[in-house]
């Protein structure tokens, strides 16, 4: 057996670790550090890892390097709430404004293949019209890419995860067949499909990355329910067993255990990362930087590599960097039933319904929220009582044993850009002597009208199916994005629509920061969509000579 | 209360398919788990006391360690990945609290906290989770924050990271490789809990004992 990946890294010699075998290892290519490789890349999660793997593939040099441990869920993942904390960012990071955000556990991961590796697998498209909020609907900004086009690459995507889903999907514009057929439902998502039949609104399966049938090396998902604590059977299709494996094969290079700490630049353009592994800082030379290190390492990293020529931050020229941070609103409504629903069992989120997402009418705010069943494990459940009730004592022992009859439904839902909600640089530093984040977050008029709306409705489908002793869980957040948009200009966005930055030709964000607007749907299909399409379109350029 | 789940014991799967080796050391780990020399002792005794009072004991199931765990956790300083603005680190935090606690007991009815009886107990919790706090201890913790911030989601985890809360849930508990057959409602695979039923021919008891 291997040394542990917490604390050793485990791709180095030119192997890295076979993600399908215990102990296993699978041949990789590995660049010097004095060659200037053709891209290296800051994160290997949804943005990342998916750009990795097609640079790789469209012929370029690429390091991918990650601050989390290179992991093989088959032997490292235990069935437990609490172990599996090793797979989230938990270094230190300080939260304020009137809504300060839990992070952590709820929202950032720290490993080879990013949060995909803890994500719930909910794989869903944008609404096409909110590509383009600004034009047709009257908020937000405007996506630089057209809806058609990103059609196009969810194909691929989906393709890609193997996504198993309905046959039909009841909102937005045609779409083929999904690859793989739906899961069953559980009892949790037969709830919320009664519900909006009573109510006569749509419903379906929710389309999500675990295996219905097998696949290569990896067995269809056993509804065991752990996923957002990872997933040991390697049914989920994360970034780590879907993009990276095959990256490796096309000759990209995986760093583990690899934190960068600023990026270089001279004479205007990005030189390379400093980055600290096994103890001591290094130097990786490249033509190209790529930051995907999500909605709030990127930005930070962008701040922390300020220099003589920028003093306030790389591709910050706009001075947007850390600005219009978007954390998906995630309330929730839940209630008691007669029936035995343990919804312990299977993803937690089989069935979905979108209705608001689509329907712009009878709202009296903007945007739009789709949500899904539940099945909290007992940890979050056991903080969701005690902070969402207020129950402490034999009370919370009491309602805690209720909990194989307890159902509920989730929202997630879209916040505006604003930019008093922003990534900004504490004076404290972590232990690599780098400056921490601080998180300035605060729900405003908008946010809390569809919170209002979106709990009233979700409890009214929870009492069309009969369950009592209903009452609304009022203050969850989940997704981060934004922090470094997309756009067409270049004083009011950081990249554009190739995620090239503005301000320096040869550094690129390719993650969840570059989203203008967020959508009422969860946001890594999208992500990997993105990182696809700039892929795609590297390569043309290359071809033309344009780098 | 009647245990809903009666002779129903996650513990009794360890040695199924449902426990992978690492989880079985992880948990062998947690249950093994005693409380640190950390902190001073009259610290120790408030944070056992305020544990007691937040999350009882199961009845007619062994004890959880849910301070071990908490002192754990305080021992090694670890942060959950973000602290709020107003509150210091996660040692320096629990501190302060437990200090403040006690001092809070001894400004309302004169005694410390750990000898309270349960009522007198929940008087100050309940004072402390409102912020209507007397001692000037609090000048440098916020008490309501302590508590929705720091105590209630530090205790809660500990407690329920041990088996013996699992199996009073009537929770299935670890399930990898073998996950579950039967989703719908009402359903319950063997190796699941059985929920007490008096019209049930075959007891909750007996198919509970078979649970494995
Ligand atoms: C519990 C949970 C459930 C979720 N469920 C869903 C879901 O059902 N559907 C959905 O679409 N989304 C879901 N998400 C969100 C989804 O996981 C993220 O939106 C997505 O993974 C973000 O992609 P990213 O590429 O921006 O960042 P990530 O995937 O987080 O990847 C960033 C990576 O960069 C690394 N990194 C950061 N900074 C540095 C640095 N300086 N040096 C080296 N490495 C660095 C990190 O270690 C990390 O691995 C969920 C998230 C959580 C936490
Ligand atoms: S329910 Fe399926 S996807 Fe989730 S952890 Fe289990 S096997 Fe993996």
């Amino acid at each position: 057996m291997s040394a542990d990946p917490q604390h050793a890294p485990q791709a180095s010699a030119g192997r890295a670790p076979d993600v399908f075998k215990p102990g296993g290892w699978v041949p990789m290519r590995q660049y010097p550090e004095i060659d200037e490789v053709d891209f290296v890349i800051v994160g290997t999660g949804a943005g990342g890892g998916t750009l990795a793997c097609k640079l790789a593939e469209a012929g370029f040099s690429v390091v991918a390097m990650d601050a989390g441990p290179y992991w093989r869920p088959l032997e490292d993942f235990a069935s437990d709430e609490t172990h599996q904390q090793k797979l989230y960012w938990t270094d230190e990071r300080i939260v304020d404004g009137d809504t300060p955000l839990k992070m952590g556990s709820n929202n950032s991961g720290k490993a080879v293949g990013g949060s995909t590796v803890h994500f719930a697998m909910v794989s869903l498209r944008f609404r096409p019209d909110h590509f383009q909020t600004r034009t047709k609907l009257g908020y937000g900004a405007d996506w630089p890419i057209g809806w058609q086009e990103m059609w196009r690459y969810y194909d691929e995507v989906e393709e890609m995860l193997k996504i198993a889903g309905p046959v039909r999907y009841p909102w937005g514009p045609k779409r083929g067949r999904y690859p793989y057929r739906a899961h069953p439902l559980n009892a949790a998502a037969e709830y919320l499909a009664r519900g909006a039949e009573a109510l006569g609104i749509d419903w379906t399966e929710t389309p999500i990355a675990t295996l219905s049938a097998p696949r290569g090396k990896a067995h269809p998902c056993v509804y065991r329910g752990f996923c957002v604590t990872g997933c040991s059977t390697n049914a989920k299709q994360s970034v780590l067993v879907t993009w990276l494996p095959r990256a490796i094969e096309a000759g990209a290079e995986i760093r583990d255990l690899a934190m960068v700490g600023r990026v270089e630049t001279r004479n205007g353009r990005a030189t390379g990362v400093h980055y600290h592994r096994n103890g001591e800082w290094r130097f990786q030379k490249a033509k190209n930087v790529v930051v995907a290190g999500y909605a709030i390492e990127t930005p930070r990293l962008l701040l922390n590599s300020a220099n003589d020529e920028f003093p306030d931050g790389l591709a910050n020229s706009s001075g947007l960097v850390g600005k219009n941070l978007m954390a998906q609103l995630n309330q929730a409504a839940w209630g008691q039933v007669e029936d035995e629903v343990r919804s312990y069992k299977g993803p937690p989120s089989l069935a979905i319904s979108e209705h608001w997402n689509y329907e712009d009418s009878g709202k009296d705010y903007f945007g739009g929220w789709s949500y899904m069943s539940q099945g909290p494990l007992p940890i979050i459940w056991a903080k969701s009582l005690a902070g969402g009730r207020s129950l402490w004592g034999q009370d919370l022992i009491d309602e805690m044993n209720r909990n194989n009859h307890s159902v509920g439904l989730k929202m997630v839902g879209e916040t505006l850009p604003d930019e008093r909600n922003r990534v900004t640089l504490a004076d404290e530093t972590d232990q690599y002597g780098l400056r921490i984040p601080r998180i300035t977050f605060a729900f405003r008029d908008n946010e809390k009208a569809m919170i209002k709306h979106a709990v009233d409705f979700m409890d009214q489908s929870l009492e069309a199916t009969g369950a009592t002793e209903r009452w609304k869980e009022m203050n969850d957040t989940c997704h981060l994005n934004g922090t470094a948009r997309m756009g067409d200009n270049p004083t009011t966005s950081v990249v554009n629509a190739d995620c090239r930055s503005w301000d320096i030709p040869n550094l690129w964000i390719c993650d969840g920061s570059v989203f203008p607007t967020v959508g009422g749907v969860n946001p890594s299909l999208t992500i990997q969509a993105v990182a696809c399409r700039t892929g795609d379109r590297i390569r043309e350029m290359a071809a033309r000579g344009e780098l | 209360m009647v245990d809903r789940f009666p002779h129903y014991d996650v513990l009794a799967k360890r040695d199924t398919p449902s426990w992978n080796p690492q989880t079985r050391k992880v948990i062998g780990d947690r249950l093994a788990t005693e409380e640190p020399e950390v902190l001073t002792p009259g610290q120790r005794a408030t944070l056992r006391a305020v544990v007691d009072r937040i999350v009882p004991q199961p009845e007619q199931r062994p004890a959880t360690n849910a301070t071990a765990l908490v002192l754990h956790k305080i021992m090694t300083n670890e942060s959950d990945g973000f602290r709020h603005h107003e509150l210091p680190q996660v040692r320096e935090a629990w501190e302060r609290g437990l200090d403040a606690i006690d001092a809070e007991a001894q400004e309302r009815l004169g005694h410390p906290f750990a000898i309270l009886d349960g009522d007198k107990a929940d008087e100050i919790l309940r004072a402390i989770e409102q912020g209507d706090v007397q001692a000037a201890a609090w000048a440098s913790l916020p008490a309501m924050l302590f508590w929705s911030w720091r105590l209630i989601p530090d205790i809660v985890s500990a407690y329920y990271a041990h088996p013996s809360a699992w199996s009073a849930m009537g929770f299935g508990g670890p399930a990898a490789p073998r996950g579950y057959v039967r989703l719908q409602a009402n359903r319950r695979d063997p190796w699941e809990a059985a929920e007490r039923d008096d019209g049930r021919v075959i007891s909750a008891e007996e198919r509970n004992i078979h649970v494995g």
